[in-house]
């Protein structure tokens, strides 16, 4: 693809992306960068500075990292093997467990942390533990939270991997053990990378999970990034936190990338992978899974469960209420037509997302002979994943400050919402399409280009049967993180339609009445929503519909 | 074929729900005619529906409600954005963030002809006065379990002081004041009753008692209290006057629960014309809207807190239950704007 | 020659400051079939790719029919690409790829049919268009990539290592059916292998290429009756290359060329009339001849030369013989008016 009126096409194509990241993020950042560092109209690092020595600063710093990364290890610890048991196994009710894993992802972390405290308070079923307050609840959370990410990236990778390599091993005499460290881990281990630094920036920037569970002990970056902006109005520190955030994700991102980049690698593929039947060797695998699977129903459960409760008694009072506009609860608008709004916004997010996504994963997977342009688009790919790692507080807030004159008063505006969401979306869906884009030989495009394809023509003959189902699956999974943000969609301003998410925080928050019950029985609903929509789209992507 | 067939009906598929989509399907055109008026407010700003259609019939304007974050995130989202405000008016700062937004100038002069005379109590001094107009008031009182402390055959605490006994160990929760704003409404009140200097060693001794601090108010009440429906374990509770209505049981008369008045920091709710307003005499006409008996009477609830004006008729169970403080913890609005940070932090060194 | 298919001029290809193709010129006249012969790493698939377009020449031109080529996006050069692996699309049957590029041209579905049909026969694959890639052999995927890059009748055809992948046997039945096919389609077509064998298989022209530099073209018997050097001749299959005093006593007087000779396995042969003198060091019976090796009067006694004999004689080691030259099997290196250097590509 020599055609310099290619190269100007992709050039082209990349710029929308690019152009939004830089309204949408570089902007707002930017802006509130500037009000921390420029006082007076001098730039003046000195407040910013001293922040950094504060030892509340330090420890909040010390207490992210270590926080993140024990959380990334074990989401990966259970993560992997889950995606393993329920995309390889025929693990009887696969399909339900699937979706019923991603349901943490999508509920309010408010709601969430309240489930957690009910369940590990001293008074609590499993108080006894003692885990109420401690670090151990917090990384705990997180797991719950991101081990969603880990089975639906790699999920979709798994099942289109080519099982003959490891079946060359075992007949090579490799012990399932073997077999798994020696041949499936490897081929798996860029994917891995990618849902690791992804997890790794969720865990990082974690702010109502560490803020309702982590009580007043434990503060991470983020926390103190809100408590300064927020509470304080203190932006030099704030802005020297943000830089520091910014420090540390571009430096993982460094790390991940670089590491990723060798071995992203084609694959041998074939079409359809059957499940197969789990057999002695897959006892360890069953087990992580099934603890994984407790670790998020157990919360589930106990939400749930209190959601039926109404002044002590079973009752599903909490969810004949949900269509009424206040029923006691003082709901602004009834929980379903905060649903119908958290619908449309997520369907605009998702296509954003989706189309964003796609452009930059293409992009990023092109082949370029020349170092330069390769480099670029390493940045390129690496850009897209920095909105995860930045404070959802100072970007919201970077849009009141700098999004405020035409052409760029964006502020009320209706796309703010979708717009904000597609950004957390976006990374998601460049980090599942990436390692499978990359899996695909780059031959085949050029025996394709030979035959007379044009570029597009390749992307559609190519690169969408082997992309379509983790595209699909991306999707989903856009809309199912659409259907729960709600840390950036919280700071913007938005309009009187309240999405599912603002309204239980709204609820929870509300002393007094059934306004509790209604908040767990709302989340109970968005989660169930969320299932039902991550269900239907992997029955939308199993049936014969693979023969095109 | 198949290939093509495939691609119609995905861009179909995708074309169809974009339409359905909110940008995508109705877009609207909220243009900035002078009709339109934009009020900020925070998150839990809740009214009847009714009233606010009424007031759009009534006075001709389009009213559309932008909320966002807490009562902190609200005064400060107006303080940097005061060149170019988002909105016309503002509802939603608090007696603990007031001086803050008027310091900074975001507010411009306005007093409803209107304003009932109970108001005054709550009206803020100096400069505050013409630019922040009080809506509501709510006590944020520590709560005590009566069922509880009568089958334990414990009397149950009345003042700030009971709290450190001995007999009260491990029996409080309270949400913490860097999370949370009754948290540091609870914080305020122990500053105005021990005094600048005085309060860090009273919050030591409830350290020393065995205090419980958790993240926000709905986790204490409904995780940790007794009587809160979690089946907690602490039957003190860092909650409002208006929490012992809620705990009256089904068929019960009295509620289980009462707030200690002794204990008590009255929080105060502002409405305010934004300085740089688009529509700033519809801005009026909604913070006027805001102190109006229609208003008034439907706030205890729809967001749980008391009118300013004392003349509108309680709903019965609060006319009955919910008791104002008599002699509410006062701390000046100017001091706590000046030390909020300075006080959290202190307040951290000694709970950490 | 006006009425060139493919001329390449100049050509340079770097990656990272090395050359991978150097200054190499060629052409190719329509309707023939050129091999580019090397040893692997030697830059003759860097060569093919950018001649298709999917590197970027950093000098030189490359023009089909005239018409300069360079920078025209691979899939608007109308050539078609290869590899030694066939790169079936995985997610096509046998017959969807080798529909492909009709469809990428609107063929009618009817007249794709029957082309299909035609190739699929063409190609020995008859009625197994419902088949997938996947349970495909070897062999019957190459023949199925060979059918879909032959599909719209490619002006040029690039053919990467195409056999290379195969076992022996199909190797040499696949070198001959491609060489029947690509005359029954009449297609101009560059095969690029590091299989001398092969490449005399298919092709009408050879190349060879060495450290990114051409070192010799012509027609395959040019380049076989002259091979260039000495390393060009042993890549070519000769098993020895003797310097001139050797030749002279081989021969019975001087070699062509630069004086040297190169001798294929079975160039001496015993024959009780043979003029050249020798002993036995080796003898090795196999099913049509018996091999030896052969310590030869006159020539230094470390270029041991290769000698055939019929299975009739039995021949021992350390037994002194008479052997005759075949003339046919030498070659001598080098042109006789130039040095053996590397520009020895002639015009056409």
């Amino acid at each position: 693809m020599s055609g310099k009126r290619y190269v100007a096409a992709g050039v082209a194509a990349g710029a929308v992306p690019l152009a939004v990241l830089l309204v949408f993020f570089v902007v707002p950042l930017a802006g509130m960068l500037e009000r921390g560092f420029v006082v007076d109209g001098r730039l003046d690092l000195g407040p910013a500075l001293s922040t950094l020595g504060r030892s509340r600063v330090l420890g909040a710093l010390w207490f992210t990292l270590w926080s993140a990364t024990v959380a990334t290890a074990l989401t990966l610890l259970l993560g992997v093997p889950t995606a393993y048991a329920l995309h390889r196994l025929a693990v009887p009710g696969r399909r339900v467990l699937r979706a019923v894993v991603t349901v943490p992802f999508v509920l309010p972390t408010v709601v969430v942390g309240v489930a957690f405290r009910t369940l590990l308070a001293p008074s609590g079923p499993l108080g006894f533990l003692g885990l109420d307050g401690t670090p151990t609840a917090i990384v705990a959370a997180l797991v719950f939270f991101n081990v969603s990410i880990v089975v639906r990236t790699l999920g979709p990778w798994w099942d289109s991997l080519d099982p003959r390599r490891a079946q060359a091993a075992a007949a090579l005499g490799a012990s399932p053990l073997q077999v798994l460290r020696t041949v499936t881990l490897p081929a798996m281990l860029p994917p891995v990378l990618s849902a690791a630094s992804v997890v790794f920036l969720f865990c990082a920037t974690a702010f109502g999970v560490v803020l309702t569970l982590g009580g007043v002990r434990y503060s991470t970056v983020e926390t103190e990034i809100y408590l300064l902006t927020t509470q304080f109005l203190d932006l030099p520190a704030a802005a020297a936190l943000s830089v520091l955030q910014l420090v540390v994700v571009v430096g993982l991102l460094t790390v991940s990338g670089r590491a990723r980049r060798h071995r992203e690698q084609p694959l041998d593929r074939l079409r359809t992978t059957r499940a197969r039947r789990a057999t002695r060797s897959d006892l360890l695998v069953l087990g992580v899974t099934t603890l994984t699977v407790l670790l998020v129903l157990a919360p589930v459960a106990a939400l749930v469960a209190r959601s039926f409760q109404a002044d002590g008694e079973w009752s599903t009072a909490h969810y004949r209420a949900l269509g009424d506009a206040d029923a006691g609860s003082g709901a602004a608008v009834p929980v379903t037509t905060a649903l119908a709004n958290s619908l449309r916004v997520a369907v605009d997010a998702t296509v954003l997302a989706l189309a964003l996504g796609v452009v930059v994963a293409v992009l990023v997977t092109r082949r370029a002979t020349r170092p330069s342009a390769r480099r670029a688009l390493a940045l390129f790919d690496a850009a897209f994943m920095l909105p995860l790692g930045v404070s959802a507080v100072t970007i919201g807030f970077g849009f009141l400050v700098a999004l405020d004159e035409p052409p760029l008063d964006l502020r009320g505006s209706p796309w703010l919402v979708p717009v904000a969401q597609a950004m957390v979306a976006l990374p998601l869906v460049v980090r599942a399409l990436v390692p499978v884009l990359r899996s695909v030989d780059d031959r085949q495009r050029q025996a394709a280009a030979s035959l007379g394809a044009g570029p597009f023509r390749v992307l559609a003959t190519i690169d969408l049967p082997v992309a379509w189902r983790p595209v699909l699956a991306a999707a989903g999974f856009a809309f199912a993180v659409s259907l729960g943000e709600f840390g950036a969609t919280s700071f913007l301003a938005r309009p009187t339609t309240p999405t599912l998410p603002v309204l239980i925080y709204d609820l929870i928050g509300r002393p007094g009445g059934d306004a509790f019950g209604a908040a767990l029985a709302a989340s109970v609903l968005l989660g169930a929503v969320t299932v039902a929509v991550t269900a239907a789209v992997e029955r939308l992507r199993v049936p014969g519909v693979g023969a095109f | 074929m198949k290939l093509r067939t495939t691609a119609l009906l995905g861009t179909t598929a995708l074309l169809a729900v974009a339409g359905c989509s909110v940008t995508g399907g109705s877009e609207d055109d909220s243009a900035t005619d002078d009709t339109t008026v934009t009020l900020l407010t925070h998150d839990s700003f809740a009214l009847p529906d009714e009233l606010l259609a009424e007031f759009e019939e009534h006075s001709g304007l389009t009213l559309e409600v932008v909320r966002s974050g807490d009562a902190g995130s609200l005064t400060n989202q107006l303080v940097l954005s005061k060149d170019e405000p988002v909105g016309d008016a503002v509802f939603g700062i608090d007696n603990t963030f007031a001086s803050r937004a008027v310091d900074a100038g975001v507010l411009a002069e306005h007093v409803p002809d209107e304003l009932p005379g109970s108001a005054a109590d709550h009206a803020l001094d100096g400069d505050g006065a013409d630019r922040l107009t009080p809506v509501d008031w709510g006590d944020v009182c520590v709560n005590v379990d009566d069922t509880w402390f009568r089958e334990n055959d414990v009397p149950a605490p009345k003042t700030l002081d009971d709290l450190t006994e001995p007999a009260y160990r491990d029996l409080f929760v309270t949400p913490a004041p860097n999370s949370s704003s009754p948290g540091f409404a609870f914080l305020l009140a122990t500053i105005g009753e021990y005094g600048e200097d005085g309060w860090q060693e009273y919050w030591q001794r409830l350290v020393d008692n065995g205090v419980r601090v958790v993240a926000g108010w709905t986790d204490a009440y409904e995780v940790d209290f007794t009587a809160g429906g979690g089946g907690g374990d602490r039957p003190i509770v860092l909650s409002y006057n208006s929490s012992p209505p809620f705990t009256i049981p089904e068929g019960g008369k009295r509620p289980t629960t009462s707030a200690l008045l002794d204990t008590c920091f009255r929080q105060v709710e502002y409405a305010g014309v934004l300085e740089g307003a688009d529509n700033p005499e519809g801005a009026q006409e909604v913070v006027d809207f805001l102190v109006s008996p229609e208003v008034q009477a439907a706030l205890p609830d729809s967001m749980y807190v008391f009118p300013v004006d004392d003349s509108v008729e309680l709903p019965p169970l609060w006319a009955k239950w919910a008791e104002p403080a008599p002699a509410p913890v006062e701390v000046d609005p100017e001091a706590i704007s000046e030390h909020r940070e300075e006080w959290l932090r202190e307040w951290s060194d000694v709970t950490s | 020659m006006p009425d060139a298919g493919l001329e390449v001029t100049d050509l340079t290809v770097t990656f990272e400051r090395t050359k991978a193709v150097d200054d190499v010129t060629l052409a190719l006249p329509e309707g023939e079939v050129l091999a580019v012969l090397g040893p692997s790493g030697c830059g003759k698939s860097t060569l093919l790719r950018a001649v298709a377009g999917l590197e970027r020449p950093s000098a030189g031109r490359v023009r089909f029919g005239g018409e300069d080529v360079t920078g025209v996006p691979t899939h608007r050069r109308g050539f078609a690409l290869m590899f030694q692996d066939g790169q079936l699309f995985p997610n096509l049957d046998v017959a969807g790829n080798v529909a492909y590029p009709l469809r990428l041209r609107r063929v009618p579905r009817g007249e794709r049919r029957r082309r299909v049909a035609e190739l699929l026969e063409l190609v020995g694959l008859a009625g197994q268009g419902e088949r997938r890639p996947t349970t495909l052999s070897g062999g019957e995927r190459q023949r199925v990539a060979l059918a879909r890059a032959l599909a719209v009748h490619p002006r040029l055809l690039l053919l990467d290592e195409p056999l290379s992948a195969l076992d022996r046997g199909l190797r040499e039945r696949l070198a001959a059916d491609l060489h029947d096919i690509l005359r029954a389609e009449r297609t101009t077509a560059v095969l690029v292998t590091h299989d001398h064998d092969e490449a005399f298989a298919v092709a009408d022209r050879l190349a060879v290429m060495r450290a990114g530099r051409l070192v010799q073209q012509g027609t395959l018997e040019e380049v076989w009756r002259h091979p260039a050097d000495a390393d060009t001749a042993r890549f070519l299959g000769y098993a020895a290359v003797v310097d001139r005093s050797a030749a002279e006593v081989l021969l019975a007087g001087a070699a062509d060329g630069d004086g040297r000779l190169a001798l294929r396995r079975s160039a001496l042969r015993l024959d009780p009339e043979g003029a050249v003198h020798g002993q036995v060091t080796s003898a090795r019976v196999t099913a049509e001849l018996t091999r030896l090796v052969v310590a030869v009067d006159g020539v230094p006694s470390v270029d041991e030369l290769d000698a055939v004999a019929g299975l009739d004689v039995a021949v021992r080691a350390g037994q002194r013989v008479r052997l005759r030259v075949d003339p046919t099997r030498t070659a001598p290196v080098g042109r006789p008016s130039d040095p053996p250097a590397d520009r020895s590509g002639a015009p056409l």
